[in-house]
């Protein structure tokens, strides 16, 4: 479980995150959608303890993440908003890799790379260099490194970004896939329909701030608006920076 | 979850982890191959062989072969001219624009003989004769010397022969002697020849990681990769310490061909020729291996630090390659500035290795003491290098890729 209480983030006078406050629970999908440049990035990147916040806490699991940043690496598989790949490692040699990284004993990384390899349909990738990987492929391995140790909570942030249907397809499976195996996923995202379709609760941030944290049906309700993408239009008060 | 069993694992593994990975990886590309072990160690080997032979060569050529010298006014000194050719210089026929050949490097030398020499020479006065020559013109400096030197000896053998004509001893025109006791040994001259040598290491250990210094963190962050790396759960300063240490292993294993291959090529460098001695055996490489150590890691060091404030690749490549001028200060400055050494200049860096590999071409060997200035005083500035860096590395900014 992620708990973020109240989180502040400035960039000289910019302030990108001012106020976000939600909680994303075990076995749920969680979406933090939101227009471009409305601090999604950088509200995960906190989240996973690359930048520290100004104010406010982040609770992975109950560990605070200001006090033990390692700890909560270690509940969290993440797959950042950069998802460079080592070009002359194979798709395996990352996943050890970060696995080794992790600390896992051989075997263990080995079970667990070909279940994920597996999962994630990548035997036809698995042993050659990532150099001129397909985007669809990159992400894959990106992936499969960032769960490699098990983690119970995964943050991916704009997963689909630069996919081609039948691999976005593909991924909406495994997060599904990953939610029925009891973790908590919270993902970000700027394409309404990707939310709608995947999640249990969304998050609706704008300036910095949360102006939304309902479920889909409630999110319908509160706005009074039948179809969802009128209702977020409605929320964020604008069109910009969404995409249908 | 077993995660978290996993952790003090991690905390053993992680720096041998990122060390591996950085071995195989940049053993996996050309480029870094190619700079780091071979141009970067065999370029100074190969370089100082051409060039010594060049010189080498050139100088011995001079002194034994015949020196085609125009003169002007031969026919007014017969002897002089003779006791030029009894030396191997050939005399030639005048030229018109002396001044004019000497700067275009027609000749090396022009020698003129006044008109009124004859006259002069028969009255017993004093002659001129005029050697014509350009001393910016390096190549033609031993050629001057030579013809120079007959001049001399032959104007002292004929002083001499005036004055026993008269009944005095030579000794009364020449009461002071000046007798020249070189006490440079055999491989002091070497050393001279050698001066570059120290530069050359310098500079193997730089290219040897430099390559992978741009990869750390410029490297990684133009591919996007940092902002991954920095999600786990190891701490950035193990990332950075396996990081040098695979930076430092690729730049000593550069330095070590290097060795071996002056070691190789210092048998075939013909300095009996020139009456000098050079020692780049195995002893020689041990101790100079030694001097570098330190420097290795100062290197890596730096190399990391500059590269880490650079935005891509192609800019931590322009910053390191200015940053590769700086070994290159002491030598210059001890070439234009011939300074005694002092102790203390032994615990300055790159100074210090430059004063010890010195000491070790002369063949005096360096004293223990000087070696633990040197030692000593590269591993305080390399500890706050690496700390500088570890400094910079925990910086918000430098994950953030775009």
């Amino acid at each position: 479980m992620i708990e973020v209480k109240d989180l502040h983030k400035a960039f000289g006078t910019v302030k990108a995150v001012d106020g976000v406050s939600f909680t994303a629970r075990d076995g749920e999908i969680t979406g933090l959608l939101g227009p471009n440049g409305a601090g999604k990035t950088t509200t995960l990147r906190m989240l996973y303890t690359l930048m520290k916040p100004d104010r406010g806490q982040v609770l992975v699991d109950g560990i605070d993440a200001a006090e033990d940043a390692l700890a909560v690496r270690r509940q969290l598989g993440v797959l950042p908003d950069a998802r460079g790949l080592y070009k002359r490692l194979t798709a395996r040699e990352n996943i050890d890799y970060f696995a080794r990284l992790h600390g896992l004993p051989e075997d263990v990384i080995a079970e667990r790379r070909e279940a994920l390899v597996k999962a994630l349909e990548m035997e036809d990738i698995g042993d050659r260099r990532t150099e001129g990987f397909s985007q669809g492929q990159r992400v894959k391995t990106a992936i499969a490194r960032a769960l490699i140790h098990d983690p119970r909570n995964v943050i991916l942030d704009e997963p689909t970004n630069g996919l081609d249907v039948m691999a976005t397809r593909a991924l909406r499976q495994f997060m599904q896939h990953l939610k029925h195996e009891g973790r908590c996923v919270l993902f970000s995202s700027h394409i309404m329909q990707e939310v709608a379709a995947l999640c249990d609760r969304i998050v609706v941030i704008a300036n910095g701030r949360v102006v939304a944290d309902e479920s889909p049906q409630a999110l319908r309700e509160q706005t009074g608006e039948s179809n969802l993408e009128d209702a977020f239009v409605k929320i964020i008060g604008s069109e910009e920076g969404l995409a249908a | 979850m077993n995660a978290r069993t996993a952790a003090p694992i991690a905390r053993a593994h992680a720096f041998v982890t990122v060390f591996l990975k950085e071995v195989k990886e940049n053993l996996r590309d050309r480029r870094t191959i190619i700079s780091a072990f071979l141009t970067g160690p065999l370029l100074g080997p190969l370089i100082l062989v051409m060039m010594l032979n060049i010189t080498l060569n050139r100088q011995f050529d001079k002194a034994e072969n015949p020196l085609p010298v125009p003169v002007i006014g031969a026919e007014n000194a017969p002897n002089l001219i003779n006791a030029l050719k009894a030396e191997g210089i050939v005399p030639r026929p005048a030229i018109a624009d002396p001044e004019l050949a000497v700067r275009k490097q027609d000749a090396d030398v022009v020698l003129r003989i006044s008109p009124d020499y004859a006259t002069a020479w028969r009255k017993g006065e004093a002659v001129q004769v005029e050697l014509i020559y350009d001393s910016s013109q390096r190549d033609a400096n031993a050629s001057v010397e030579r013809v120079s030197q007959v001049v001399e000896t032959y104007a002292r053998q004929q002083g001499a022969m005036r004055l026993v004509s008269r009944g005095l001893s030579p000794s009364t025109a020449w009461p002071v002697q000046a007798a020249r006791r070189d006490q440079a040994t055999a491989q002091a001259r070497a050393a001279l020849v050698f001066s570059i040598l120290p530069y050359f290491f310098v500079l193997t250990v730089f290219m040897g990681g430099m390559y992978l210094a741009i990869d750390l963190t410029a490297g990684e962050r133009e591919r996007q990769s940092l902002e991954p790396l920095f999600a786990n759960p190891v701490p950035r300063w193990k990332i950075l310490a396996g990081k040098l240490a695979a930076i430092c292993t690729f730049a000593a294993a550069s330095l070590l061909i290097s060795l071996l291959a002056f070691s190789v090529v210092g048998r075939f460098i013909p300095t009996e020729k020139l009456g000098m001695e050079l020692d780049l055996g195995p002893r020689f490489g041990g101790q100079v291996l030694l001097l570098m150590v330190p420097l290795i890691a100062l290197l890596a060091a730096l190399q990391s630090m500059v590269a880490a404030f650079a935005k891509s690749y192609r800019e931590a490549q322009t910053y390191l390659s200015l940053l590769m001028f700086v070994p290159v200060l002491p030598s210059i400055l001890l070439s234009t500035m011939p300074i005694k050494a002092q102790d203390w200049m032994y615990a300055v860096p790159l100074l210090g290795q430059h004063l010890g590999i010195m000491q070790l071409l002369r063949g005096d060997g360096v004293t223990a003491q000087q070696l633990g200035l040197c030692l000593v005083g590269s591993l305080v500035a390399a500890l706050v290098g690496v700390l500088a860096t570890a400094r910079l590395y925990q910086s918000e900014r430098l994950a953030i890729s775009g």
